[in-house]
């Protein structure tokens, strides 16, 4: 189990380094050589040519740091927005939780991905759009988890204590709930980047992501899809890059859940 | 019994009423002007006004709203901006495609999933354990628009064995239920796993190993029935999960169905068809999981018999 957890924490780190140093390295993702099209990988470069001659390696760097960007963004938005309205709500009680535990409910009756998709899908394509929609539809599990975690605590001694003496609300759900319940919506939030990051990916294969000439490996293994009689690599690459950054932050989030011991009903899937 | 079924009956109102608000709300979330987005910008005036009227937008809200569920509750949803049909019509179309799909590949990932399940938890800890859990992490991780491409590429380019894409005859529909039951088969071998371990641990399983049954009869008669409860329902829940990828699926195979039908009018702005279509989806979805939850208490006798 030692050696999994090194390989996925390695793919992890390789994972945000490159793509942060993709933001910093002279990267031609646009740059079209025409004897190059179609290109199979070789030993001078590893990774080949796309349908217009591009270099897979740099776009591949590109479309991770896009991955990782959406993913940090939305798994920090949600989690924040939906740490505060379910703690809030639970600790509150009364006609304002039953309303959000409702439209908890409504949200989570949309299956899957549904709703990011018809939401990205109406708002117009876009990875901002993308990130707002990914949004709207991740705060409910936070919500949701921070909600039955603040009903196990809230009549804990120190927080009866803290009332007593006068404490305000809001220094009681931050300095007393907060940081009692978070560590179940770390794991959470672990599970939450791999499925956001399968999401993106989802949403820009069906053209709802980034749009041409930016890179994601969702847009990748759209684009690879047409050529992939003569060039199986333009799915394979993007496609191993994203299976492996998603296998490892499960594997990451696996040992992270066993390691703090958290005996809560999370969803298995994430988000 | 009754009152379960009627507190159950009420709180999916509220949801399916909820959802339809939401889905009426969606295209309030067009940036802009609506219509401008439909039509362009160099539209004639005459065809935006009258645009805006068949889609009720130059009224208020409240009023839109109230139209909306009344068309709602006579079965209209309305017709397609781009081919003029009925919107029912359109989703009546598609659905048997959809329901075949999601049949299919139900079957296929219960087909993968419980002997996966049983294997690693009558292991638990061993090698067996340690490859199903691998197989099942590896399930959850390829996205079926990385899995459905790949199997095009091995079983039709490559081998020849299956179609490529559409609806033609039953070979046509292996691929694409593959492709998703996949990521069920995955989650429901994980939960079958720690379901069973649990049930394992209970005394009337001692109880049975002690009068002398095999450990076959054990894990058939006893383990396995008592796990189907909570498997039940968490299969009710997963289907979430299917009937989102199926939107993914069926556009990778081409699969006439409802999913592709989302997506094509995503694309065409066909806002009225899009509706439609995230309407029926979520709302299969509810009134399964109400359906699920209605028969785990029918099963369960200690809800049935009213405790």
């Amino acid at each position: 189990m030692m050696g999994q957890l090194h390989v996925s924490s390695a793919i992890i780190i390789i994972w945000v380094m490159g793509s942060f140093l993709a933001q910093w390295l002279p990267l031609d993702i646009n740059h079209i050589q025409l004897e190059a099209i179609l290109k199979p990988p070789t030993l001078d470069n590893w990774f080949g040519y796309d349908d217009l001659g591009r270099p897979v390696f740099d776009r591949l760097l590109s479309g991770s740091y896009t991955s990782c960007v959406v993913a940090l963004t939305v798994i920090l938005m949600s989690a924040c927005i939906g740490t505060i309205i379910g703690t809030l709500s639970a600790y509150l009680g009364g006609m304002f939780d039953q309303v959000i535990t409702r439209v908890i409910d409504i949200f989570l009756a949309f299956p899957g991905i549904l709703l990011a998709i018809a939401l990205a899908g109406i708002m117009g394509p876009g990875i901002d759009n993308v990130v707002i929609a990914l949004s709207i539809v991740g705060w409910v599990g936070f919500a949701r988890l921070a909600r039955a975690q603040t009903l196990s605590v809230k009549h804990r001694e120190h927080v009866v204590a803290a009332e007593v003496m006068g404490t305000g609300r809001a220094k009681i759900i931050f300095r007393h709930l907060i940081p009692l319940i978070s560590t179940p919506l770390l794991v959470e939030a672990t599970f939450g980047i791999a499925s956001v990051v399968i999401a993106e990916a989802g949403l820009s294969f069906l053209g709802l992501g980034v749009q041409a000439p930016d890179a994601s490996w969702g847009s990748m293994i759209r684009d690879g899809t047409r050529y992939m009689l003569v060039a199986p690599h333009l799915v394979l690459i993007p496609g191993m890059a994203l299976m492996m950054v998603v296998l490892a932050v499960n594997l990451a989030g696996d040992r992270l859940r066993d390691r703090l011991d958290v005996k809560t009903q999370i969803n298995e899937n994430g988000v | 019994m009754f009152r379960i079924i009627l507190a159950r009956l009420v709180s999916t109102v509220i949801v399916v009423f909820g959802v339809a608000s939401l889905v009426f709300l969606l295209i309030h979330f067009v940036p802009g002007d609506p219509v401008d987005m439909m039509l362009g910008e160099n539209a004639q005036m005459a065809d935006r006004e009258a645009l805006r009227e068949s889609l009720g937008l130059n009224r208020p809200v409240g009023i839109q709203l109230l139209h909306y569920f009344s068309n709602l509750l006579q079965g209209d949803l309305g017709t397609s901006l781009h081919s003029r049909e009925p919107v029912v019509q359109m989703l009546a179309e598609r659905l048997p495609a959809t329901a075949e799909l999601a049949m299919a590949s139900l079957l296929i990932s219960c087909l993968i999933a419980f002997p996966l399940g049983i294997i690693a938890a009558l292991n638990k800890g061993k090698t067996w354990d340690k490859t199903a859990m691998g197989v099942s992490l590896l399930g959850v991780s390829i996205p079926n628009f990385l899995l459905g491409p790949v199997l095009i590429l091995i079983f039709s380019i490559y081998l020849g064995w299956l179609p490529v894409s559409g609806r033609e005859g039953l070979d046509s529909m292996v691929l694409p239920a593959i492709t998703l039951g996949t990521a069920l088969a995955a989650v429901l071998s994980r939960m079958i796993r720690s379901t069973l371990l649990e049930v394992l641990q209970e005394d009337f399983i001692r109880t049975a190993r002690a009068k002398g049954d095999s450990h076959y009869q054990v894990v058939i008669r006893h383990a396995l029935p008592n796990a189907m409860l909570p498997i039940i329902t968490l299969l009710g829940l997963q289907l979430g999960v299917l009937l989102g990828g199926a939107v993914i699926t069926e556009t990778v195979f081409s699969w006439p169905g409802i999913g592709k039908l989302t997506i094509d009018s995503i694309m065409k702005r066909d806002y009225p068809v899009v509706q439609g279509c995230v309407l029926l989806i979520s709302l299969t979805y509810v009134i399964v999981n109400m359906l699920t939850d209605l028969l785990y208490a029918w099963i369960d006798p200690r809800i049935r018999l009213g405790q």
